[in-house]
C-alpha cells in the first residue's frame, strides 16, 4: 500500500483539527458524536458502493453486527478494548464469507440487492425472535426486541473504571473518523484501491487483464463491513443499549440515501451526506406538523430524478466550471474505440 | 386425516398469498423491468383505500375488489407520469426512487391516518374440520389467486392489448414503428400492477392490522419471490411462489413461525446463489 503523500495527510488533519475544534460550538457534542458515527458509516458504504460499485442494501446488517458483538463482547470480557477490535472483525469475517458466497456465484446488481437485503432481514427477524433464556452467548443474553441493554461502555484501555463519556467520547468519535478517512484515502491510492475502480468501470476487462476480480471484491466488501461494525461499536457506546432496529431495512435505506444525496464516488460526500441528514432528521424530529419519513422519502425521490450525482460532485462541477470557464472537452474517440474491444 | 386436510389448505394458502403478494411487482418488474420498491406501500394504501370506503357504508367486496385497485391504479398512475417514466433503463434508480417514493407514502400515511393500527373484520366465518379451526377466509384468498393468475394469462395471451405489451416490452421501437406507442403501453402495465397491488393490498387486510408500515413486512417477500421466479412472467411466479411457500410452511409447522419465515428467506438466498437469473431462466423456458 502506498503511503499517503504528507502534504495531503497534514492538511486532512488540519481541517479536521479545525472542524473538531469549531463544531462544539454550534451543536452540542452528544449530538454531533451521533452524526460523525454516521458519518464513519456513510463512509463505508461509499467505498464499497461509490468505489467498489457493489451496492449493498444490507450495510445496517454490519452495523448492527459490530452494535451487537460489542454489547455481547462487553459484557463477557467487562472491559472495552478487546469488543471494540472484535466488534470489527465479526462484520468483516461475517460480509467475507458473504461475499464469497455472492462474488463467486457472478451475482450482480439486482441480485446482489437482494442478497444482501434478505440477509438483513434474516438477521432482524432472528434477533427480533431471540427473546428467550435459551438464548445466551457466553453471560450477554440477547434479549429479542428488547435488545440488549447495561454493557461496560467505552472506558479508557486497560482500566475498566474509567469510563470515556461525553466530551471525551466525541473526541475518540473523531479521531476514530479521521484516522478510517485517512485510512480509505489511502486505500483508494494504493494499486488495490485503484483496481477496485476499475472493477468498478468496467469488471470483465479488469479480469482480462488477470485481477482476480472476485477476490478483490470480496475483501473491499469487507473492509467495507469493518468499519460499519466500528461505527455500530461506537454507537453501541453512545446509545448504551443495542436493539434489532439497527438491522431494519429503514436503516439500511437511510444509509443509501446518504450516499445518494452526498455524492457516489467521492469520499467527503456520503459523510456529509450522513452527517447532513441525520441532522436534519434531529431537527423536524423537534416538530410535528411534517412526518420525517416524508421528508426523507422525498429527497431521495427528488436527488434521484434532478441530482442523481449528488451534491459534493455538483458542487465541485460548479466549481471547476466558474474557475476554468470553460469545461474540458471529453475524448469522444477514445471512448467509442474502448466499448468497441468490449464487445 | 384432519391435520394432513389443515396442512395442505395451509401450504396452498401460503403459496396462494405469496402469489397475491407479488403479482402486482411481477408486472412491473417482468414486462417493464422496474423494480417498484414502493410496491409494499401501494398494498398498504390498498388495504386504506378498503377501510376507509367500508367506513363509508360500501359493502366489503365491492370495497376490496373495486374500489382499492381503482383508487391505487390511479395513484400508480401519477408516480408514473411524474417519476418513474424518467427513469426507464435505469434500473439501480429506479429502486432508489421508488423506495423514497415508499417512504413519502408511509410519511403521507402516517400524517392522514395517525401511527395507530386499524383493522375490519374477515366477512366469512371460519368452520372446523376435526379438532382444528380453519379460516374460511384463506379460501377467498386462495380463490382470488387462482382468478388472478387465469385473468393474467388470459390478457396476456389472449387480448390485443396483451399481445401489444408483451411486443412493446421486447422491441420497443419496432412497435413504435408499428404505431403503438411505448410511452402509453409502459403507462397502462404500471397502472395494472400497481392496481394488482391495491387489490392484494385490500384482501389481506382483514387478516392483518393495518399500520403505515405494514408495507414493509410485504416488500421484501414479493421481491424474492419475483426475482426468484425469473423472466417468465406467470410460471415463474407460481414456480417461486410454490417452492417458497411450500418451505415456509414446513418449517412453521416443524418448528416455528418465525424458523418458516427465516427458511424461506435461506431458501431464496440459495435459490439465487444456484440460479442466479431465476428459476424459469434454466426451467420452462419460453413459457409465459
Amino acid at each position: 500500500m502506498v503511503i499517503l503523500p504528507l502534504k495531503e495527510a497534514v492538511t486532512t488533519v488540519l481541517v479536521a483539527a479545525v472542524l473538531i475544534y469549531t463544531l462544539p460550538m454550534m451543536i452540542s457534542t452528544y449530538t454531533l458524536s451521533i452524526l460523525l458515527i454516521y458519518a464513519m458509516l456513510g463512509l463505508s458504504l461509499g467505498l464499497i458502493w461509490g468505489f467498489g460499485g457493489i451496492l449493498c442494501f444490507g450495510q445496517a446488517a454490519f452495523f448492527g453486527l459490530g452494535a451487537y458483538s460489542y454489547a455481547i463482547a462487553a459484557i463477557n470480557i467487562g472491559e472495552s478494548t478487546l469488543p471494540m477490535v472484535i466488534a470489527m472483525l465479526v462484520p468483516a469475517l461475517f460480509a467475507a464469507v458473504l461475499g464469497v458466497f455472492m462474488f463467486y456465484g457472478r451475482l450482480a446488481d439486482v441480485y446482489l440487492g437482494v442478497i444482501t437485503l434478505v440477509v438483513t432481514l434474516i438477521l432482524f427477524k432472528f434477533i427480533n425472535s431471540t427473546a428467550g433464556p435459551s438464548y445466551v452467548i457466553g453471560k450477554a443474553r440477547l434479549g429479542g426486541y428488547n435488545g440488549i441493554p447495561g454493557f461496560q461502555t467505552l472506558n479508557v484501555p486497560g482500566q475498566p473504571d474509567n469510563y470515556i463519556w461525553g466530551d471525551p467520547f466525541y473526541y475518540v468519535c473523531a479521531v476514530a473518523l479521521v484516522i478510517v478517512f485517512l485510512f480509505v484515502t489511502a486505500l483508494l491510492r494504493s494499486s488495490f484501491g485503484r483496481i477496485a475502480v476499475g472493477i468498478r468501470e468496467n469488471e470483465q476487462r479488469m479480469s482480462l487483464m488477470g485481477y482476480d476480480v472476485r477476490a478483490r471484491k470480496t475483501v473491499l466488501f469487507a473492509i467495507g463491513a469493518g468499519i460499519a461494525g466500528l461505527a455500530g461499536a461506537l454507537f453501541a457506546n453512545w446509545a448504551e443499549i443495542v436493539t434489532p432496529g439497527l438491522y431494519s431495512l429503514g436503516q439500511s435505506a437511510e444509509i443509501i440515501i446518504w450516499c445518494i444525496v452526498g455524492g457516489l464516488g467521492t469520499r467527503v460526500g456520503p459523510m456529509l451526506g450522513a452527517a447532513g441528514l441525520a441532522y436534519l432528521k434531529f431537527l423536524l424530529g423537534q416538530q410535528s406538523m411534517i412526518d420525517n419519513t416524508l421528508i426523507t422519502g422525498l429527497i431521495l425521490v427528488l436527488f434521484v430524478l434532478f441530482l442523481p450525482k449528488g451534491v459534493v460532485p455538483a458542487v465541485a462541477d460548479l466549481w471547476k466550471l466558474s474557475v476554468r470557464r470553460r469545461p474540458r472537452r471529453k475524448r469522444p474517440n477514445r471512448r467509442i474505440r474502448a466499448e468497441r474491444v468490449d464487445g | 386425516m384432519d391435520y394432513v386436510a389443515v396442512i395442505s389448505v395451509e401450504v396452498v394458502y401460503a403459496v396462494a398469498s405469496l402469489v397475491l403478494i407479488s403479482a402486482g411487482l411481477a408486472i412491473v418488474f417482468g414486462m417493464m423491468k422496474v423494480i417498484n420498491l414502493a410496491h409494499g406501500e401501494f398494498m398498504m394504501m390498498g388495504g386504506y383505500a378498503t377501510i376507509t370506503a367500508v367506513n363509508y357504508g360500501v359493502n366489503i367486496f365491492v370495497a376490496m375488489l373495486i374500489v382499492a385497485p381503482l383508487v391505487v391504479g390511479l395513484i400508480g398512475l401519477v408516480v408514473e407520469r411524474l417519476v418513474i417514466r424518467h427513469l426507464y433503463g435505469r434500473l439501480v434508480d429506479t429502486m432508489l426512487a421508488t423506495w423514497g417514493l415508499s417512504l413519502l407514502f408511509i410519511g403521507l400515511a402516517t400524517m392522514i391516518f395517525g401511527n395507530t393500527t386499524t383493522g375490519i373484520s374477515t366477512p366469512i366465518p371460519g368452520f372446523t374440520v376435526g379438532g382444528y379451526q380453519i379460516n374460511g377466509y384463506n379460501f377467498f384468498i386462495i380463490l382470488v389467486s387462482i382468478v388472478l393468475l387465469v385473468a393474467m394469462y388470459a390478457v396476456l395471451k389472449g387480448t390485443r392489448f396483451g399481445l401489444v405489451a408483451r411486443g412493446a416490452m421486447q422491441n420497443p421501437e419496432m412497435a413504435a414503428a408499428l404505431g403503438y406507442s411505448p410511452d402509453k403501453i409502459y403507462m397502462a402495465t404500471f397502472f395494472a400492477g400497481s392496481a394488482l397491488s391495491g387489490l392484494a393490498g385490500a384482501v389481506l387486510a382483514p387478516l392483518v392490522g393495518l399500520v403505515p408500515t405494514s408495507g414493509g413486512a410485504y416488500i421484501a417477500k414479493a421481491f424474492i419471490t419475483v426475482i426468484a421466479g425469473g423472466p417468465s412472467l406467470i410460471a415463474g411466479l407460481m414456480s417461486s411462489a410454490g417452492l417458497f411457500g411450500l418451505v415456509n410452511q414446513i418449517f412453521t409447522f416443524a418448528v416455528s413461525p418465525v424458523m418458516g419465515e427465516v427458511a424461506l428467506l435461506i431458501a431464496a438466498v440459495i435459490l439465487l446463489r444456484l440460479l442466479p437469473q431465476g428459476v424459469t431462466a434454466r426451467f420452462l423456458k419460453g413459457k409465459m
